[in-house]
């Protein structure tokens, strides 16, 4: 069955699941364009993967709506599984198969004919850059070339949208934009790709993101939108003129100014209500117990640093971790 | 302040694969050092050599004074490690992990040191329950507490937060900088750059030799050339647009923003702007940024070579 070919990739409206007394998720509503690469990020627990298993229609809603690829994941769930992929750091492929019979493994399960399979096993091993490699032993592949497999894999059937599952888990950094780059040039293409992380530079590749903690959307932007709009508060780095980390730290942290303070390498990151005047109050708080600064300045808050400051926001966030 | 770690030539092959390829580095007492380098770089072996669980094919190297390959009982007797796959016993409880690791470690009046690590990792609460019902993040926490139980000076973490979510994660480094500030000397290997930016100083690994260390400011400095950020839309087409720039060494697209590497950013910034202007994409802003430490660590290792590091 084809998709209608009008309207959004995703579009939730009012979302909730409810596990006995407790809610899951709770009437979440966000629309995803066709072709975007969309973050959907949130602490363990915070109600991720119970809205993908929705999505993915694997799990019924206790109220709200859901469309994925047009189709209802209440009433047309099958239709739903058939027009995605998914694939995770989990994602089993079998490494004691090689790369083409994995593929050809996988081609089976989702039910392609045999010219259908060897067209897409073309474009995987090109894709993946795995050319030469088809008779490998797929255990014996490096942690990207596993990785873009699985991703091949979970599209074979060529869906138009693909939910990324923690994709990139324990892989290099060199791998991870090659594997990025990849993601970028599917979007490309027109396929919308869904993505959650626990690795905020990760989230910087997405169009748009949405944040959600105890089942609730909380914020919801570009990763330039989303920095710009939630720390109001200045952000200085501070590096030190020697040693003596620890004891700045703890200088900085002792002050009644310093609303946050951390410790990067030989640097401290302090948030302060006033650029200028915070600058000052360092400098003379640190000289004050021997420490000399080489430079202060302003920088752009991480997404990791908005993130966490959202969190802290929110009334009582789970103790670290919690009921995924 | 003494040496934590010396070594010196330290090397370990694997058939006839040089996964460890003299390596000569010293770690200060009170550092917290981190290793990073892609997949096969030879992170995990060296510090398996370093823990005295691996014998050194090459090269000599000492830990706490300690000979690696002459002393490798005293050497695992006083440090920590908390490897990739160190299992918890999912069947006891918070508590009695802790008393199993203790007598392993032959530490038997371990009551005191017990509450201490619990409270420590904020994980007194949860004393009773069963490790299996930990979240991830608990249970990286619970699992530092067993390495700790014996009061090593020096503990090796290997890629402690992967999988483990932001909140967790920020947790987990409160903890290691309470560490650092009892004086326990840290070295941790982590695939994350971002991580790595939080250690003292850092070694970058490739293919089994050390290609540099030096503390994240100073690596930072050994970019060759700067980046420029252009915030835009149609980010695909303006990616495409400026790789067709001959100034523009590297482009990495990113959600709302380009990142291009050039010689000079203050001369070749015109330009830039123009070739995209051209083709119609509107760029809202603009800005030279401070390179990262992934920046300088593609840049050293070739974005475009072998990917994913040895097959």
């Amino acid at each position: 069955m084809r998709p209608p070919v009008t309207g959004e990739a995703i579009e939730v409206n009012d979302l909730t699941k409810k596990f006995g007394k407790f809610t899951a998720v709770d009437g979440v509503s966000f629309a995803v364009h066709r072709g975007e690469i969309f973050g959907f990020l949130g602490a363990n627990g915070a109600g991720k993967s119970t809205t993908i298993r929705m999505l993915c229609g694997l799990l019924p809603p206790t109220g709200g709506t859901a469309r994925v690829a047009g189709f209802d994941i209440r009433t047309q769930p099958e239709e739903v599984k058939r027009s995605i992929g998914y694939m995770s750091q989990r994602f089993s492929l079998y490494d004691d198969l090689t790369v083409e019979q994995n593929i050809r493994f996988y081609g089976g399960i989702y039910g392609l004919d045999a010219g259908a399979i060897e067209r897409r096993k073309e474009w995987v091993v090109t894709m993946a850059d795995l050319r030469g490699r088809e008779r490998s032993l797929t255990g014996t592949l490096s942690g990207g070339w596993k990785q873009r497999l699985a991703l091949g894999c979970a599209i074979l059937h060529e869906p138009r949208i693909v939910f990324l599952d923690e994709p990139t888990g324990g892989v290099d950094p060199v791998s991870r934009r090659n594997f990025w780059e990849l993601i970028n040039t599917l979007s490309g293409e027109g396929i919308t790709v869904l993505v959650t992380t626990h690795f905020l530079d990760e989230a910087e590749y997405c169009n748009h993101i949405i944040l959600i903690n105890a089942g609730k959307l909380i914020a919801s932007g570009s990763p330039s939108e989303l920095k710009r709009s939630h720390i109001t508060q200045p952000i200085l780095e501070v590096r030190l003129g020697g040693g003596a980390i620890v004891e700045a730290l703890e200088t900085v942290r002792a002050s009644s100014w310093a609303l946050e303070t951390s410790v990067f390498g030989t640097s401290l990151h302090v948030m302060v209500a006033d650029e200028r005047e915070g600058a000052r109050l360092i400098t003379s708080a640190l000289a004050a117990a021997g420490i000399p600064t080489s430079r202060i300045e302003r920088i752009v808050p991480s997404l990791e640093d908005v993130f966490l400051y959202l969190l802290d926001r929110q009334e009582a966030p789970p103790p670290a971790g919690g009921a995924a | 302040m003494g040496q934590a770690v010396v070594t010196d030539g330290l090397s370990r092959s694997f058939g006839g694969v040089r996964a460890v390829d003299r390596l000569s580095l010293s770690i200060a007492e009170g550092e917290m050092f981190g290793l990073v380098g892609p997949d096969g770089a030879g992170k995990t072996t060296t510090i398996r050599l370093l823990c005295g669980i691996l014998a050194p094919g090459g090269g000599t190297a000492t830990v706490l004074g300690h000979d690696i390959a002459r002393e490798s009982d005293a050497v695992k007797r006083e440090i920590g490690y908390l490897s990739q796959r160190f299992t918890l016993y999912g069947d006891l409880t918070v508590d009695e992990n802790i008393e199993f690791f203790a007598e392993i470690n032959r530490v038997y009046d371990y009551r005191a040191r017990r509450e201490e690590l619990l409270e420590f990792t904020r994980l007194t609460p949860f004393r009773k329950r069963l490790a299996e019902k930990l979240s991830g993040g608990m249970k990286q926490k619970l699992a530092l507490a067993c390495t700790l139980v014996h009061e090593p000076r020096l503990i090796f973490l290997d890629e402690p937060t992967t999988g483990v979510d932001p909140v967790s994660r920020r947790d987990f480094w409160r903890i290691l900088q309470a560490l650092l500030h009892r004086g326990i000397t840290i070295v941790m290997t982590t695939p994350y750059l971002d991580e790595a930016e939080r250690c003292t100083r850092v070694g970058l690994m490739n293919r089994g030799a050390l290609m540099r260390v030096d503390t994240p400011a100073a690596l930072k400095s050994l970019m060759q050339g700067e980046i420029l950020e252009f915030v835009c839309d149609r980010v695909r087409d303006a990616s495409a647009i400026l790789r067709t720039v001959p100034a523009a060494r590297e482009v990495q697209a990113f959600g709302d923003r380009v990142h291009v590497v050039v010689d000079s950013a203050a001369a070749r910034r015109r330009d830039l702007v123009a070739a995209l202007e051209r083709e119609g994409v509107r760029v809202a802003g603009e800005r030279r940024i401070e390179p990262s430490l992934e920046n300088v660590f593609i840049s050293l290792l070739g974005a475009r070579g072998a990917p994913g590091g040895t097959p």
